[in-house]
């Protein structure tokens, strides 16, 4: 059980979401539409990294596998949207139990390196396929394929409220799982285990099994975010399975939290806004938002959130 | 009666040196077992092999009846060998409650009626806290303990986990002469329910509570008899307490 302020604060976040569709300006109201997608992303990362303290640096393959098992079925079987989504989630299962059955003989930095080399890896392999995947310059999702028929509804993906909305669905259902396992006893052992990881085992948990499972969750998670980015927004290309989208949620979850529920998602937010603003100004933005985040990490050491919590509001998940 | 724990040609080397060398060694139920030895006798290493942290070399492991050599550490913890460690190993940044909440979870696992509930959860860590007495600590946060209450708070994580043998890795080290007096209560309770295998210095706590008494030296069990018979054991005076109990 979650504390009742907790709930009514994950609560009054999805309403505040809700009415922002309504109220903000095209631009911004596409932003974040995009951010949440990567809200969810980020969720899956944080969930490892800031609860199990995994520090994975190959994420990005668990989200390019949801793009391209979502995009690749589409592209070349004609499935439809729904189908192509649980492919993806699917991919991304597999592609993670894999990944954790192999990287969890590693710890620490040993695990960083591991992870990041299967990154790699798949990154050439979706560049060595480019005859089916298109590699660096991707491709874009017939829009045929993203008209989906909902029980005699269609919904168009690529209409912004539809986008808007089916992004804002996944990231609730993200955001409560994530607070339910978070706050259940299989949360308190990857807290555990972060914490110390021997004495959890001299109290009885298979701490491998509790590791392996939190890889395959957050995998999962992680795959569905990359499925319905494909999906909603039309495109899948090599891009998203590279280094860079192996640390951004490293980033959003360092911002934001890592060790809090809604903190990787505002990372995520805050991130987009800050790339997005300083480039306006400056090409040498990255300089700037290189500044800001060291600022960020000296005076939130947990991120937003997570220092928030140990200052003013303990009952933060 | 059948022992509950045996040894036999139990061994474990680190390089060359021979930590823990050829040891059988029996405990009967019910039975306060101490084990004593000089620092680097290899008491530390027996018991780890015992409840899994670490691996053998050679040698068998039976509890219950059961071969556990090779189980891995977390299976001896369900089948009833709690460990606490010498140095001490609490969840630093979680609250006392929370520590002894894990090894509640974990032993309500196995009794799935009781698994939802979680009002027998907090009746059961709060007895952990209140027989070890750190009841009115339960918020604090584990690392701001004091190094006695730390070490108590390993007690009752080991006694939330309703072991049938506990394992007590030098637990009176650091604590003062009121808390010592105490501990020889508090573990003549747990022995009630437990038996009780107890690596200590204090040789007047070891006087006060063991039944038997087994001594280490380099790797070797070098006897093992009554805590009186240990006593006037010249080899034993020659080894270990002739020297006077060494910190
Ligand atoms: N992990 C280890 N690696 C190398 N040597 C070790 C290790 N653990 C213990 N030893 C050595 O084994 C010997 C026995 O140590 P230990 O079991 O801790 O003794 P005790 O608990 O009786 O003081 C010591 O010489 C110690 O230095
Ligand atoms: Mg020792």
């Amino acid at each position: 059980m979650s504390g009742a302020k907790a709930i009514s604060l994950h609560v009054a976040v999805i309403i505040l979401l809700f009415a922002l569709n309504f109220l903000l300006p095209e631009y911004h109201h596409g932003v974040l539409a995009r951010v949440m997608v990567f809200a969810v992303f980020a969720m899956g990362y944080a969930l490892l990294f800031g609860y199990a303290g995994l520090l994975s640096l190959g994420h990005s393959m668990f989200f390019a596998a949801g793009m391209y098992g979502a995009a690749l079925p589409v592209l070349h079987l004609g499935w439809s949207a729904p189908l192509a989504f649980v492919a993806g989630i699917a991919a991304g299962t597999a592609l993670s139990l894999l990944i954790a059955l192999l990287a969890l003989r590693t710890t620490g930095v040993a695990f960083m390196i591991v992870t990041m080399m299967f990154a790699q890896v798949f990154y050439l392999a979706i560049i060595y396929f480019s005859p089916w995947t298109r590699g660096d310059e991707g491709f874009a999702l017939d829009r045929q394929a993203r008209i989906v028929d909902l029980g005699g509804n269609l919904v168009d993906l690529t209409n912004p409220t539809a986008r808007y909305m089916i992004a804002l669905l996944l990231f609730t259902i993200a955001l409560f799982t994530m607070l339910r396992v978070v706050t259940s006893p299989f949360g308190r052992v990857l807290v555990a285990i972060r914490e110390n990881e021997e004495r959890t085992r001299m109290l009885g948990y298979n701490t491998f099994a509790n590791k392996l499972v939190a890889v395959v969750v957050s995998g999962t998670v992680c795959a569905a975010a990359g499925a319905a980015y494909a999906l909603l927004f039309g495109f899948a290309g090599a891009g998203f399975a590279s280094v860079q989208y192996s640390i951004l949620p490293l980033l959003w979850s360092l911002l934001g939290g890592a060790a809090t529920t809604l903190g990787p998602a505002l990372g995520a937010l805050f991130m987009y806004y800050l790339v997005d603003i300083t480039s306006g100004y400056t090409s040498a933005y990255l300089l700037f938002v290189g500044i800001l985040l060291m600022l960020l990490v000296l005076f939130f050491p947990k991120g937003i959130l997570g220092t928030a919590r140990d200052r003013w509001a303990r009952w933060l998940p | 009666m059948t022992p509950l724990l045996t040894t036999r040609g139990l061994s474990r080397s680190f390089g060359g040196l021979k930590a823990v060398d050829k040891v059988d060694f029996d405990v009967m139920p019910g039975e306060i077992r101490a084990v004593i030895g000089p620092n680097g006798a290899g008491k530390t290493t027996f018991v780890s092999l015992i409840c899994g942290r670490i691996g053998a070399d050679a040698g068998r492991i039976d509890f219950d009846g059961q071969d556990i050599t090779d189980l891995p550490a977390y299976q001896r913890v369900r089948k009833g060998i709690a460990y606490t460690f010498q140095i001490t190993s609490v969840f630093a940044k979680l609250s006392a409650y929370d520590n002894v909440a894990l090894a509640v979870q974990r032993s309500m696992l196995d009794t799935p009626d009781a698994r939802q509930s979680s009002k027998a959860l907090r009746g059961k860590v709060m007895e952990a806290l209140r027989r070890t007495g750190l009841e009115d600590r339960a918020d604090a946060q584990a690392g701001t303990l004091s190094y006695g209450h730390q070490r108590l708070l390993e007690v009752a994580m080991g006694l939330a986990l309703k072991p049938r043998l506990l394992i007590l890795d030098e637990p009176t080290q650091g604590l003062s002469d009121a808390e010592i007096v105490d501990f020889i209560a508090l573990i003549r309770e747990i022995a009630k329910t437990a038996t009780v295998l107890l690596i200590e210095h204090n040789m007047q706590v070891v006087m006060q509570l063991a039944h038997r008494v087994s001594v280490f030296e380099a790797g070797r069990m070098i006897a093992d008899d009554t805590p009186d018979a240990i006593r006037e054991n010249p080899v034993v005076q020659h080894a270990y307490l002739g020297d006077g109990p060494d910190e």
